[in-house]
């Protein structure tokens, strides 16, 4: 292939998609960058390899919290504000459960401060040994009832809330959802208190020596890939194989067609909020188990990220969900190489923004829920 | 016909006007907030004190709601930024009018007159707005509510940034100052009284006031009236919006509010016209910021969070957006009942009995389990009436978009046309086409 040959290429390519193609041309100048940065020996690959796994593990619940919010963005056509405030309550309602089980039901402490999650400063997560490996039947109880609680609460809130109002604009119920979200935010903190607390134990971890320092690969490192992970193959074959995942795709297709092929598209909703709320509520549990603090504000935080992952993929893609999840992990915690950590975000949400304008239906648009 | 009936038709024309509606509203508002001062046992200084806040209130949310209807009542344009447009206004007017610097150590401005800074704020926030809406505007709606947010969190991120925090700019000492925000060094009521002569009519007012509320009475009668300033700018900004709602720039708007592209198809520039519509109300936000915050004596970016967006959003969806009239019952609404009220009343409810709240939930509920009592648990909740509110809020907002996502006042979106589209009432004649009259008369058609 001659040089001018693979210059036409480029231009064509160019010519096609310039915003892509500027964008790609962007990330291939920062991997150049980063190698170089790493041979000279300015940034050292400890620290990279901290950065890089603390934003896989950040990726990892952003895509696993993007696959609920994408199967209800795509299936009931609207942007749901109060999820990451259904991750929040997935997160108190296991540690709840985490700290009564940790605690011995109130045998080491009393019931009502274990139950609120040692609001105030009443009674700490380290003290009762909340981990994997210190007390696993207390995080094992944690996640259930943590996927359990959010189910019942996205199908309560979905009943009371959303049902009625199920024919109307998608942004009529976008507005909906912020009122959603805001009960369930200020519910939490009038309950469990506004304090951020710690809420794990130390954990035994795995120490990688590499030049320069070495990466510590925690318990809790491990348990969130492993869950996550896991959850994203179950969901994968449950769409894939069954006829629900057949149901929700023709749904989010078209839902006049779908009704009159006899998809009961009620049912198929009422899925659609067990499967989402399901993942959503381990995504938040796992999460706060990993970081190891919890707060009310800790959904919201996490909602435009999960938001910037869903669109990025492309929405009613779950495969776009985990890999834009991934990639705005990564951004997230890996921006602060460049630019002043203050930006993490931001840099995370310029990366959504640009996708929105170069490539609107996302890196895997056109797909629709699978 | 009988005076009676004479009396009420008079009323009821008069109860058509606009103007005559948001007055009432506000009437039956100062009134319960009167008699509510009267039940706590307020002395006159704080039942004036009390009144200047919820008037205060009352114009900057009037002003904010009235600024959004412009974007999502006239527009369609669904911004969910509005606080991010409001922070680059108090912030841009704070580095251009405060002062020199005179040590290094602090931060300055660039001590510009009051009004230059207030303008730098609203051609700040036009200018961002301009750089949201170039790539955004093309959106769809929802998408268009993710960016604006998303906006406005990158706006707080740069405020609490330590890189902005201070720079020079020649030999000053300029910045944002970064998470301990900044001091706002004015007093831009006493600067506009004394520039309009008004600071005659304060004198008079102070010493009226002396007598009645006793010394130092010129803080509370300055609150006062800083407060219908504000509502002088919410009768301003009414009239602004209403002329550009009636020109025929508002009626492309209304147009591309409805079917964008038909009002494509029909050769106008859709896209130059919601960038203008786009800028004007970021400017107008903007302004509502700086007339915010410029007398609170500081800022921090925090104070910018998402929230404060979707307050102004549940005061236009009260008062129904569409509606300029609306958006300024809306604000009043809100202000009054959601975002004083409930603390007004925890105020009315700590005058008169002790409160001895529980410091967290589980000493709230274990009373009522373990014994009955209840009183703890009301402890907590007027304790916490803050977050509380926050709550009720929530549901008012689920409550209207279920049972009156029109507001208040009913339909009252303005149609994209010159003339009105409705039917004549029946009687009276052929229709404008020369169709067959309209016999039916219908109220529900």
């Amino acid at each position: 292939m001659g040089v001018s040959e693979s210059y036409e290429r480029g231009r064509n390519l160019f010519q096609s998609n310039p915003v892509g193609f500027v964008l790609g041309l962007a990330v291939l100048i920062l991997m150049l960058d980063l190698v170089r940065q790493l041979v000279t020996g300015e940034l050292d690959v400890a620290r990279f390899g901290l950065v890089l796994k603390a934003g896989i593990m950040r990726g990892m619940v952003i895509g696993l919290a993007g696959i609920g919010l994408s199967l209800t963005y795509s299936i009931l056509n609207f942007a749901n504000f109060a999820h990451g405030d259904y991750l929040t309550s997935g997160a108190f309602a296991g540690m709840a459960v985490s700290y009564l089980v940790a605690g011995k039901f109130g045998s080491e402490a009393n019931i009502g401060a274990l139950l609120l999650v040692g609001t105030g400063g009443s009674v700490f997560g380290g003290a009762l040994g909340v981990g994997v490996v210190t007390a696993p039947a207390a995080v094992l109880a944690g996640v259930v009832v943590a996927g359990v609680a959010t189910i019942g609460l996205t199908l309560l809130v979905d009943r009371y809330v959303f049902r009625p109002i199920r024919d109307r604009s998608g942004i009529a119920l976008l507005i909906t959802s912020i009122g959603v979200a805001f009960v369930l935010r200020y519910l939490i903190l009038f309950v469990f208190g506004g304090s951020k607390r710690g809420v794990t134990a130390e954990q035994p971890s795995l120490s990688v020596g590499v030049p320069g320092g070495a990466i510590e690969i925690g318990t809790h490192d491990v348990a969130l890939f492993v869950v996550a992970a896991a959850l994203m193959a179950g969901i994968h074959l449950l769409l894939q194989n069954t006829k629900l995942g057949k149901a929700m795709r023709a749904m989010a297709d078209n839902e006049d067609l779908a009704r009159v092929t006899g998809i009961p598209t009620e049912r198929v909703v009422k899925y659609t909020w067990i499967l989402g709320g399901g993942l959503t509520g381990v995504a938040g549990y796992m999460f706060v188990l990993w970081k190891g603090t919890l707060g009310f504000f800790d959904g919201w935080l996490l909602l435009l990220l999960v938001f910037a992952a869903v669109i990025l993929g492309g929405i009613g893609s779950i495969y776009g969900a985990i890999t834009g999840g991934l990639v705005i992990g990564i951004t997230f915690s890996m921006a602060p190489i460049w630019i002043p950590s203050a930006f993490g975000r931001a840099a995370a949400f310029v990366v959504m923004i640009v996708i929105l304008i170069a490539k609107p239906e996302g890196i895997f648009g056109g797909t629709s829920t699978a | 016909m009988s005076a009676a009936t004479d009396w009420r038709d008079r009323a009821r024309r008069l109860w058509d006007r606009d103007p005559v509606k948001v007055l009432a509203l506000l009437a039956v508002i100062y009134a319960v907030y009167i008699a509510l001062g009267l039940a706590i046992g307020f002395e006159i200084r704080g039942q004036i004190n009390s009144i200047a806040t919820l008037t205060f209130y009352i114009g900057v949310f009037g002003i904010l709601a009235l600024a959004l209807n412009l974007h999502w009542g006239y527009t369609g344009l669904f911004n969910i930024g509005i606080v991010g447009f409001m922070a680059i206004g108090i912030y841009t007017m704070a580095v251009v009018s405060k002062p020199v610097a005179e040590t290094a150590s602090q931060i300055g401005g660039l001590g510009a007159p009051l009004w230059v800074g207030m303008i730098a704020g609203m051609v700040a926030a036009a200018v961002l707005g301009l750089l949201v809406a170039l790539p955004a505007l093309r959106l769809r709606a929802d998408y268009l509510a993710i960016v604006t947010i998303a906006f406005s969190e990158i706006v707080r991120f740069t405020l609490l940034s330590r890189t902005f925090q201070e720079f020079q700019v020649g030999d000053r000492t300029i910045g944002l100052g970064g998470g301990s925000g900044l001091i706002l060094p004015f007093n831009p009521l006493q600067s506009f009284l004394d520039v309009t002569r008004l600071n005659v009519l304060q004198d008079a007012l102070v010493a009226l006031a002396t007598p009645v509320i006793g010394g130092n009475a010129d803080a509370v009668v300055n609150s006062m009236l800083y407060g219908v300033l504000l509502l002088v700018v919410v009768a301003i900004y009414y009239v602004v919006l209403t002329r550009i709602g009636r020109s025929p720039f508002g009626r492309v708007l209304k147009a591309i509010r409805e079917d964008e592209d038909a009002t494509k198809a029909l050769g106008k520039d859709t896209n130059v016209v919601k960038t203008k519509a786009f800028m004007v109300g970021c400017a107008l936000m903007g302004l509502g910021g700086v007339l915010w915050y410029m007398q609170s004596g500081a800022i921090t970016p925090n104070t910018f969070r998402p929230r404060l967006t979707f307050f102004i959003w549940i005061a236009l969806i009260i008062g129904g957006a569409g509606s300029n009239t609306g958006s300024v019952m809306g604000g009043a609404v809100f202000a009054a009942a959601l975002f004083q009220g409930p603390r007004y009343l925890q105020n009315l409810v700590e005058s008169a009995i002790e409160v001895d709240a529980p410091s967290n939930f589980s000493g709230a509920v274990a009373p009522i389990v373990d014994s009955l009592t209840l009183n703890p648990f009301l402890f907590y909740v007027i304790d916490n009436v803050r977050q509380l509110q926050l709550v009720f809020m929530g549901l008012v907002l689920i409550w209207l978009m279920h049972n009156r996502p029109e507001g208040m006042l009913g339909h009252r979106k303005e149609e994209a046309a010159s003339v009105s589209l409705t039917r004549p009432p029946a009687g009276q004649g052929t229709a404008a086409d020369g169709g067959r009259p309209d016999t039916g008369g219908d109220a529900n058609e």
